[in-house]
């Protein structure tokens, strides 16, 4: 599940509120840009140098990644050696590289707690390769802070609706 | 028969395998791996008769914890019942037929049947049904009661065979038990599955998993980029490996190599960190205080893969998995696999353990995707034609070693046999029995740094 919202979720609509509303949004979107063009250096740049990035299996969406097996547990050095692997001619899933479109909706900014603010949004990323066509469906749960005025993300959770990998066989992209 | 000729007509069940150590080829038709009757015999003469790993019993730890399977495209579930006792069972009402488990795992003091609410303790015995008036003075709850397969445990490993007259358990897995024990002995406290599992497809046919599992060839060439990270890592992956392939008896195989690098279970490396090494010693101390020099440096520094006809893998390497995958049809499986560890493991230990299976296992780590594009691409080449056979010779005129493929000659030996309904007699290749372990040709194996 999602992390629960707080009982002063929505936050008063004020100009600040609408602003950092404008500015997640627009963080997110342009993660799906970047990764829908396979611009993957530009991907780890949005990223803080102590970020994390999670997806949980399928059956376990709420696994603690240090107890718990997981699909995917990079730290910021795993996420560039990700990029390095999927930029080269043999990561065989994705060579030649899959078509992606990423449709990123219902963002809530969740929380603010000082530097750190939390949201979560929707996602789907539809894959495109070798005559298949499917989905990969779920919801992002997000941190990100202020690195000298500019937004990073400094951790997603990336959790998966489906059962099983039963159309794509792996997690090849970057969810 | 020729093998060399062109024609796509399918041979005889009984020539599907072309075995012939005298001349050094090993061959198998690729119709094994297409044709819809073929799969139809495997499913009758393979899964019917052998035993076939069910699940693990730390899965269901507590009295009334369950979890359901697909086995064989058959709905089963198994749970531990009040008194602690495990149970296995046909996920299907005696009465009309609907599953009667309908989650994945749980916890339940009774099991009730939804559709008109029989209802079942966790040892299967139907314990209640709504206006049981209805039914006469010769209605007999015990034929009611949930229905059990032949069921048995190997160390933690559970296994079922539909078929009463085959072998038991422990003879079946001749040589692989002590593979199996290899791993077990790992922990005093025994190994117990992680939380959290593997779920997914590939649109190949099932032996090429089987195959790729315990094929030490393909390493280096499909894996580059696994290794490219590691070395990245400082984990120094190119020095030059040595290993062996053996066959286990009853079509079970096994290759064992050097570590790649270090293995979470007692093989220090500075990979994983200064603080992790004392820790690891005293794992590996406890080893040797246990099994002797010999056995422990064994366990702690070799990598094994195993493959236990005909689903199964237990792959003891950078971490321990356990691999098993159902056939869907000639061109499709649904594979889970999961992550074993020392029962009682936490902190550091643990997160290494997890981390050095994430770098290359699982759909979303460096390394299992391209085993699936392997995999599907191979399924895709069969249906070029112009190729009938598919080679399996590797090794056949020399000790075998980890890189070569008697591991896989064992499974299809014991394949043919079963889908021919032929008597079958074990083939060790060089004389090798199940007891004994190979001479480790002292020549460089395939590393890293090969270009080929």
């Amino acid at each position: 599940m999602a992390p629960e919202l707080t009982p002063s979720f929505p936050p008063p609509a004020t100009v600040e509120s609408l602003l950092l509303q404008y500015e997640v949004e627009q963080l997110l979107y342009r993660e799906a840009r970047i990764l829908d063009d396979w611009n993957l250096d530009a991907w780890l740049t949005l990223y803080t140098a102590d970020a994390r990035y999670i997806v949980p299996t399928t059956d376990l969406p709420d696994a603690n990644p240090d107890t718990d097996l997981v699909f995917i547990d990079d730290d910021y050095q795993r996420m560039a050696g990700r990029v390095g692997r999927l930029k080269s001619r043999h990561a065989h899933r994705e060579y030649p590289a899959s078509r992606t479109r990423r449709f990123i909706s219902n963002v809530m900014v969740t929380d603010v707690d000082g530097n750190e603010i939390s949201a979560t949004a929707s996602v789907a990323v539809w894959r495109f390769r070798a005559g298949e066509s499917a989905p990969y469906v779920g919801y992002y749960d997000v941190r990100m802070r202020r690195v000298a005025g500019q937004l990073k993300l400094c951790y997603k959770r990336a959790v998966l609706d489906q059962e099983a990998l039963s159309d794509h066989g792996a997690l090849s992209i970057i969810f | 028969m020729d093998i060399n000729n062109t024609m796509s007509d399918i041979p005889m069940y009984d020539s599907l395998v072309y075995d012939r150590p005298d001349l050094g080829q090993f061959k198998v038709h690729r119709s094994s791996m297409t044709s819809p009757d073929i799969y139809d015999l495997e499913m009758r003469r393979i899964f019917d008769r052998c035993w076939l790993y069910l699940g693990h019993e730390s899965e269901i730890p507590n009295a009334g914890d369950y979890a359901r399977r697909v086995v064989a495209e058959r709905p089963l579930f198994f749970a531990r019942n009040r008194e602690g006792e495990l149970r296995v069972f046909h996920n299907t009402c005696p009465h009309r037929g609907a599953l009667i488990c309908r989650s994945d795992r749980g916890n339940a003091p009774v099991f009730q049947c939804f559709y008109h609410a029989w209802s079942f303790n966790t040892s299967g015995e139907l314990i209640g049904l709504p206006d049981a008036d209805g039914y006469g003075p010769d209605f007999d709850r015990a034929e009611m009661s949930l229905r059990a397969p032949r069921y048995d445990i190997y160390r933690g490993f559970i296994f079922v065979c539909f078929d009463e007259e085959t072998v038991p358990l422990r003879e079946y897995l001749a040589g692989a038990a002590e593979y199996l024990d290899l791993v077990c002995d790992q922990s005093i406290d025994g190994m117990q599955v992680i939380p959290g599992s593997n779920r997914y497809s590939i649109k190949a046919n099932w032996k090429l998993l089987g195959e790729n599992s315990v094929d030490g060839y393909h390493v280096i060439p499909t894996h580059q980029t696994y290794f490219d990270y590691m070395d990245g890592q400082g984990a120094e992956t190119t020095g030059s490996r040595k290993g062996f392939g053996r066959a286990l008896g009853n079509g079970h195989g096994a290759m064992e190599n050097d570590a790649i690098f270090g293995r979470p279970i007692a093989m220090w490396h500075p990979y994983f960190g200064e603080d992790a090494r004392p820790q690891m010693q005293r794992v590996k101390d406890d080893l040797i205080a246990r099994f002797g020099r010999t056995k422990a440096l064994r366990m702690a520094e070799k990598s094994r893969n195993l493959l236990i006809f005909p689903n199964l893998i237990i792959n003891d390497i950078m971490a321990v998995t356990i691999r098993v995958f159902q056939p869907t049809g000639p061109a499709g499986m649904d594979v889970t696999a999961w992550e074993l560890a020392p029962a009682g493991e936490s902190g550091n230990l643990l997160r290494r353990r997890l981390e050095s299976f994430l770098a290359f296992l699982g759909p979303g780590g460096l390394a299992t995707p391209d085993d699936v594009e392997a995999l599907e691409s191979c399924q895709q080449g069969f249906r070029a034609g112009g190729v009938e056979w598919s080679d399996l010779s590797r090794g056949m005129t020399r000790s075998p070693r980890g890189s070569d493929e008697l591991q896989m000659r064992s499974f299809w030996r014991r394949w043919q046999s079963l889908v021919a309904d032929l008597p079958y007699v074990e083939q060790y290749e060089h004389g090798l029995t199940p007891g004994a372990i190979p001479e480790v040709d002292p020549s460089p194996e395939l590393a890293p740094s090969a270009d080929d």
